[in-house]
């Protein structure tokens, strides 16, 4: 796995990470596509995502929640806005309450993805676009924080393995 | 990490201002250096008014700061208000080279098993 890029536009409030997988498009899409997969990906080692629903068609939509350390239950939704596989995937993602639905008045962010076929390797693209700061902060307050923190020296090597 | 928390009302400011191109533009060359607003105006097909104008939704929104110089009103881009998006951005990047490293083992075991 590579980390090829990553771009951050704080004007225009989007994010742009470009990773390669040693894999066929398929089975990335497959990472996305089986919430099984998925949740053991979508939350920071501290924070496992459980995906009580999942339903992976235009329009469809998934609940989420975390495990925190503390027992905290963050909790999440998808819809899914657009969806050509293996190719391109766009969801809206917010923030839900306790009982786990949709908080009114919190917008989503959007996530944009590509997955590339490089012959053996995937190139797959997430472009986050946020509203506004209010929502980030919110959204970030989920309780991922410190499952980031911890993840960074890990990340590094992986971007920068050792020479 | 620290975010500065900002009023509602301000958040509402910025989100209305960066939502046009021309002001997420103009705030840009702002930031990279403090300028007129008809230097600013050169760069666009619309009236030096029009310009001024998308400069006074910036300024309200404490994304730019304006003041006078002579007959000319210089504009400069508030770094305090954009280090906040980019240090939100930075967070959700951190997060997201994290999923990254994560679906990777989740593929390597796969083939593993395969």
């Amino acid at each position: 796995m590579t980390v090829v890029s990553t771009t951050t536009d704080a004007a225009a409030l989007t994010l742009t990470v470009v990773a390669e997988f040693d894999a066929a498009p398929a089975d990335v899409w497959n990472v996305w596509e089986d919430p099984r997969k998925l949740e053991r990906w979508w939350g920071p080692p501290t924070y496992p995502a459980t995906f009580t629903r999942h339903d992976f068609v235009v329009g469809g939509e998934s609940r989420y929640f975390m495990t925190g350390p503390s027992g905290e239950t963050p909790r999440g939704w998808w819809r899914i806005d657009a969806l050509d596989k293996p190719t391109r995937l766009e969801f809206a993602n917010g923030l839900a309450g306790d009982d786990g639905e949709p908080v009114p008045g919190v917008q989503p962010a959007a996530g944009y993805i590509t997955f590339e076929d490089g012959g053996g390797i995937t190139r797959m693209t997430v472009l986050t676009r946020f509203v506004d700061i209010e929502q980030m902060e919110t959204m970030l307050g989920m309780g991922m924080q410190e499952g980031m923190n911890q993840a960074v020296g890990q990340i590094d090597a992986l971007v920068a393995p050792p020479v | 990490m620290v975010v500065d928390s900002l009023p509602d009302e301000t958040t509402d400011r910025i989100f209305q201002a960066l939502a046009d191109k021309t002001r997420r533009d103009i705030l840009v060359r702002a930031v990279l250096e403090e300028q007129s607003v008809s230097a600013l105006a050169r760069h666009y097909e619309m009236s030096f008014a029009a310009v001024q104008k998308h400069v006074a939704v910036l300024e309200r929104a404490t994304l730019v700061t304006k003041r006078r110089h002579g007959r000319e009103q210089i504009v400069q881009g508030n770094a305090s208000t954009l280090r906040s998006a980019a240090a939100l951005l930075d967070a959700y990047e951190t997060l997201w080279l994290e999923r990254v490293a994560q679906i990777a083992a989740v593929l390597t075991e796969e083939g593993d098993t395969a």
